[in-house]
């Protein structure tokens, strides 16, 4: 029975999110809402990880499993799109790379920056 | 002969969620089995389910009566990531304005990378927004995918294929680009490369691990804000 109070407190979450979906008119998904709603009720200590823990963890460690259906979803518009997997695959994999230097550059040079600033090492 | 195979599978509720999860787990046996990272469990799974549905001719319709039972489930673990970004929010407080920066110009890069990509490419804007969330944690990216009527399965795939495509170049980029601080390596990986590329930094160091896996999170609810913005641009 832990594991379906932990469910249930999850589960009412979800339901908050798909709430706020459909109140506020701002392009967010469902499960994004609910990402905030969880991290403020853990950062406030309103709820405890305990409470949560062990649901939660199942679910992300099947997590991946779940994009399986969309993925084959590839079927119903593959004529569409035939001829341009390639590119896409291309866009992916350079874009990716691109990403990782610019972020990682970045961030390597602020932390110099306020590494030679000295004093602001909070 | 197609028609009965349909009705029999159009009226299965646990056809497809078995084939999936049949798949998904060969896949995974398979990557462990091999060690070879292009065999991931989920481009491995929706290969194999792609496959048996065209060898016995089952329409999509009828294998998602049990695969979207699978799929049901994906809200509530998307929403359990944020147990993870609260364990690493202590890690973000240390040089908070350097991560926050750097995955902020990640995000950034990855809406001018796509948005040069489409002129190039002459992408209709259906592909444009189903490719931008790419370099985001799958949940985050499928679901900003489909917020903005992109291609759901083409956002899924190019997401793997960036997860695969940052775990193998990781070491030679921060190389290339000489990026050698534990930091910034992480946040680097995470930002380009999610859960994937996060496997890696994890070999590479216990800071790049966290890091990246911080990144993972921070980076998706950013591209969320930063979507709004791209999406309106192409």
């Amino acid at each position: 029975m832990k594991y379906i109070s932990q469910y249930l407190i999850i589960l009412i979450i979800g339901f908050m999110s798909e709430l706020l979906n459909a109140i506020i008119p701002a392009p967010i998904p469902t499960c994004i809402y609910g990402i905030v709603i969880l991290f403020l009720l853990l950062f406030t200590g309103l709820l405890k990880l305990d409470a949560i823990k062990d649901a939660a963890r199942f679910l992300i460690d099947v997590q991946p499993i779940m994009f399986v259906p969309a993925g084959v979803g590839l079927i119903v518009i593959w004529s569409e799109v035939k001829d341009s997997i390639i590119k896409y695959i291309i866009v992916c994999m350079v874009s990716t790379i691109i990403i990782m230097a610019v972020s990682g550059r970045v961030t390597q040079f602020i932390i110099r920056c306020t590494k030679k600033g000295g004093s602001s090492n909070e | 002969m197609n028609e009965t195979m349909n009705e029999i599978f159009l009226g299965s509720a646990y056809f497809g969620a078995a084939l999936t999860i049949g798949a998904f787990m060969f896949g995974r046996w398979l990557q462990k089995k091999t060690g070879f990272i292009l065999f991931n469990p989920i481009l491995v799974g929706l290969l194999i389910c792609i496959a048996f549905l065209k060898i016995f001719n089952i329409d999509y319709e009828a294998y998602n009566q049990g695969g979207k039972y699978v799929s049901y489930f994906l809200n509530l673990a998307t929403i359990s990531l944020a147990i993870l970004l609260y364990e690493q929010f202590e890690a973000l407080k240390k040089n908070y304005l350097a991560i926050l920066l750097g995955i902020l110009s990640g995000v950034l890069t990855t809406g001018l990378t796509l948005l040069i990509f489409a002129i190039i490419f002459k992408f209709s804007h259906t592909e444009y927004v189903t490719l931008i969330p790419h370099a985001i944690t799958t949940a985050m990216g499928m679901a900003l995918a489909e917020q903005y009527e992109g291609y759901v399965s083409i956002a899924v795939a190019g997401i793997v294929v960036s997860g695969i495509t940052g775990n193998v170049v990781a070491v030679p980029v921060c190389r290339l680009f000489r990026i050698t601080e534990p930091v910034a390596r992480g946040i680097g990986i995470g930002t380009a490369s999610h859960a994937l590329g996060t496997a890696k930094a994890l070999e590479m160091g216990e800071i790049e691990g966290a890091m990246s896996g911080l990144s993972i999170a921070v980076a998706g609810l950013m591209t969320v804000i930063t979507m709004a913005l791209f999406a309106g641009l192409y």
